[in-house]
């Protein structure tokens, strides 16, 4: 029963022992002790949970290690890099756009996937990609100013 | 800042600190600092070696930003930058005693004590370095933690190099506390203190502590309400691989180190329950609660009602009833306790950490000294974890578990089980109006709340304001009485109940008597903060004045809430087909008296008018016979991105008067805004929260 499952973990290669059916969010926070990434709901319903698959957003809650075999993961650790925020995070940092924090590192992820793909997103496309992630404390209206600074900065002047 | 920086950064881990005055010889900066909170202002306030200043609180930071706003007023009466002041929060053995974190009381209520604390160090400061430099105190000036003398910036000494790390005692008199007009930093809009940390995944909430060899807990639960563990079979899940159940009384749990596995070997124990479920629904509550509630509690009762509806031409009645709300914070309850050298110590997100405090001790049977609960970032609360069931729960397991550190973590299903939620209510008003279209009597009767904030000052020449049931203002309330489960606080308690039934009924009048509801409310207003409010939110909106329902879909409500009042216009457009709402503009405006923090305080506005969109059109718990039908984000539906209509926030100048409550005013119209503006859209009075679509379409066919 020593299975191990390989996969690139915020840019390090990791191997992961045990049942491959377990989800992704408990190997992350309570084996690997990356706890940036947040269980909310536990069924793929408020988008705390997500992670980037191969840059795609992905509710960890609901991916079972064995989806990300042989995959690049992407967690709220590594998207920082040598102590530089992304833009994203930048932008959220510089416009609170959070309130709790407890949404934000699965929502900077699920902007940043959408960015990276199309730094041009309107706010609809940004409100629409967005949609899946619950924020109980209201802070929506900065999250789509924040991803729109961000969007300009990353792909230029709209 | 982590906890072990902040101590090694501030001292308090060795050495230290600095000044003592005696109680008489205190002065009385704060003229009645609330019972039980320490005299001594060396309880909040330490200065480093170099210069940095620690605050200690006893508050909680859930999302709110008190963080930043309490460090503001520190380092305002301190004289130091912002960024030099650490400031440590809700941790029961190194902060100064607080009553929780809730009723908008933050800045209102602790703001002067925290404030007061930083001119008494301040002034001791002054004094130390009046003697090191040789010169009278009134001859020195502050700087970012630098005295000099005026004039002569070369003679200065820091903070820290008059502190040094040691204890001074000092007897003060006559210390001022800093005026409005000499404030630099407080009123204007400043920094988060917890950004970089919840950008970048560095901010521990309580189930991120990460304890060598924890355990985590997964407990049996019944069905429903009313039932209660008979017996429970654990021997399938004992056969899994390092799973432990711990068994206290009617606490039964499976624990595992990994969270996952002790939830599937916990899915293995076979429970039976006793007990009669409550035969109660979410339509059957409302008649349920008003037959109940015998023997209203009468609040207040002022002029002649009898004489006043005598000469009523139009009489309105109405009842408006709201449905149990959830909390719903996006993190769930979690608490993780350990017992350690006679000591049990608990992280857990809670709004009351000295409460919860006494509640652990009293479960386990241990005097208050031993217990220590240390509150890391809270996922948003909302009232929802002012008590601490789930820190008493994860004590208990921590007792029996030989040492290991135990964690439990409510699941969403728990959450909505567990809650405590907003009590639904009935609203009843009676009220009319003369020939003249001014009211003549106002008999409002509250059931299954309190009739906190029903009455806010309109010119009624005779009231009365009577209530039954429980307040859900303090703490919480368990079921069984006039509820079906435990009700409790939810952002403004009663307020969002009251304000819904009063502003709307303001409509019906205003209707009833072809007057624009804004004219209509000003005409009954004779409080200049009201109507400044109101007016300021319409210059805002650019109200223009007809009778409603206009057809053009907008509303106006107001209210207060802890000091603070508040005026809503909403624009919106209802979709006549399906009844969905589409709010697209919500103009708030506010005065909160001093703003601390302008930017925080706007962030509270627009999370408030976002999360109240919620109670107002799908909000309501769904129940029958004890079981709750909800059980997570797909059927109970919270605001989202695509619900978002424009904000915009307005805060009305009042700096004279101290600052008031910020985070739970800003919700309390919302409610009657929109059901006023899907009035004014479509002429239909919605009566029930929260108004969805199946009941607009209802109320479109009556």
């Amino acid at each position: 029963m020593a299975k191990s499952t390989a996969f690139t973990l915020n840019g390090k290669k990791v191997k992961v022992a045990g049942d491959p059916a377990r989800m992704l969010v408990d190997v992350l926070r309570y084996q690997l002790g990356l706890t940036g990434t947040k269980l909310g709901c536990g069924a793929a319903l408020c988008g705390a949970c997500t992670v980037l698959v191969d840059d795609e957003p992905a509710f960890s809650c609901s991916t079972p290690l064995a989806d990300v075999a042989g995959k690049s993961v992407l967690t709220i650790e590594g998207l920082a890099r040598d102590g530089v925020l992304n833009p994203v995070q930048r932008a959220f940092h510089d416009q609170h756009a959070f309130q709790c924090g407890y949404c934000t590192p699965g929502m900077i992820l699920g902007a940043y996937a959408l960015l990276k793909k199309k730094p041009r997103a309107s706010r609809a496309e940004i409100m629409a990609e967005l949609e899946g992630h619950l924020c109980r404390c209201g802070s929506h209206l900065r999250i789509v100013a924040a991803v729109e600074a961000a969007g300009r900065e990353m792909g230029g002047v709209l | 800042m982590k906890r072990r920086d902040f101590l090694k950064a501030t001292g308090a881990t060795g050495l230290f600190i600095l000044f003592r005055a005696t109680a008489e010889a205190a002065p009385q900066l704060i003229p009645n600092r609330p019972a039980g909170y320490p005299q001594d202002f060396n309880a909040y306030l330490r200065i480093g070696p170099d210069g940095r200043v620690g605050c200690f609180v006893g508050k909680v930071e859930m999302g709110q930003g008190n963080m930043t706003a309490l460090a503001m007023l520190a380092a305002e009466e301190l004289d130091v930058p912002l960024d030099r002041v650490d400031i440590l929060m809700g941790d029961t053995d190194l902060c100064p005693w607080d009553g929780g974190t809730g009723g908008s009381l933050s800045m209102w209520q602790f703001g002067p004590v925290l404030r007061g604390a930083g001119a008494e160090a301040r002034a001791a400061l002054l004094q130390l370095a009046a003697e090191r430099l040789q010169v009278p105190a009134d001859r020195l000036e502050v700087q970012a933690g630098v005295v000099s003398v005026k004039g002569e910036p070369a003679r200065r000494v820091d903070y820290g190099q008059l502190v040094q790390g040691k204890r001074i005692e000092r007897h003060l008199t006559d210390v001022k506390p800093k005026p409005f007009s000499a404030y630099t930093l407080v009123g204007k809009s400043a920094p988060r203190k917890d950004a970089l940390a919840k950008v970048t995944g560095a901010a521990r909430y309580t189930a991120d502590q990460g304890l060598p060899g924890t355990l985590h807990a997964c407990i049996v639960r019944p069905p429903a309400h009313g039932a209660t563990l008979k017996a429970a079979d654990t021997a399938a899940a004992e056969r899994v691989p390092g799973v432990r159940v711990l068994r206290d009384g009617s606490l039964v749990a499976v624990l595992h180190a990994l969270p996952d596995q002790a939830r599937m070997a916990a899915a293995l124990v076979k429970a039976s329950f006793d007990g009669v479920p409550l035969a109660l629904d979410d339509r059957s509550i409302y008649r349920h609660l008003t037959a109940k509630a015998g023997g209203a509690k009468v609040g207040v009762q002022e002029g002649d009602l009898k004489a006043g509806e005598a000469r009523t031409s139009t009489l309105v009645e109405a009842e408006y009833l709201n449905a149990y709300v959830a909390h719903a914070a996006i993190e769930p309850h979690a608490a993780l306790a350990q017992w350690k050298d006679g000591r049990m110590t608990v992280w857990t997100g809670v709004q009351a950490p000295f409460r919860v405090k006494a509640q652990v001790a009293e479960a386990l049977g241990l005097p208050a000294d031993k217990v220590r609960i240390i509150t890391p970032y809270i996922g948003g609360a909302f009232g929802g974890k002012a008590a601490g069931p789930h820190a008493v729960e994860a004590a208990r397991l921590a007792m029996k578990a030989g040492g290991a550190p135990v964690q439990v973590v409510w699941d969403r299903r728990e959450e909505f089980f567990l809650d405590t939620f907003r009590p639904a209510a009935v609203v009843k008003i009676r009220s009319g109006l003369d020939p003249a279209g001014r009211i003549t009597f106002w008999d409002c009767r509250v059931s299954g709340t309190s009739d906190r904030e029903a009455d806010i000052g309109y010119d009624l020449p005779a009231k009365r304001f009577a209530s039954t049931g429980d307040a859900g203002d303090i703490g919480t309330s368990t079921g069984g009485g006039l509820h079906p489960f435990a009700t409790g606080a939810w952002r403004a308690p009663a307020a969002n109940t009251n304000v819904f039934a009063r502003e709307c009924h303001m409509d019906m009048l205003a209707a009833k008597a072809k007057v624009d509801p804004l004219a209509f409310r000003l005409r009954h207003l004779s409080d200049q903060r009201v109507i400044r409010v109101l007016e300021t939110a319409a210059e805002r909106f650019g109200w223009v004045a007809g009778a409603a329902p206009s057809g053009r879909g907008v509303g106006v409500a107001c209210g207060s809430w802890r000091g603070t009042i508040v005026a809503a216009m909403a624009e919106l457009s209802v979709a006549a087909a399906t009844g969905q709402v589409r709010v697209k503009r919500v103009v708030l405006a506010q005065d909160m008296g001093l703003v601390v923090n302008p930017d925080g305080a706007r962030q509270q506005m627009e999370g408030a008018v976002t999360m109240g969109l919620g109670y107002a059109l799908t909000e309501g718990l769904r129940f029958k016979d004890g079981r709750i039908l909800d059980e997570n984000f797909d059927t109970y539906r919270i605001p989202r991105f695509s619900w978002l209509p424009a904000i915009e926030t307005v805060l009305v100048a009042n700096p004279e008067l101290q600052a008031q409550g910020g985070g739970e005013p800003p919700i309390v119209c919302m409610g009657a805004v929109i059901a006023n503006a899907v009035h004014d859209a479509l002429g239909i009075r919605l009566f029930e929260l929260p108004m969805t679509p199946e009941r607009i379409l209802a109320a479109l066919k009556a």
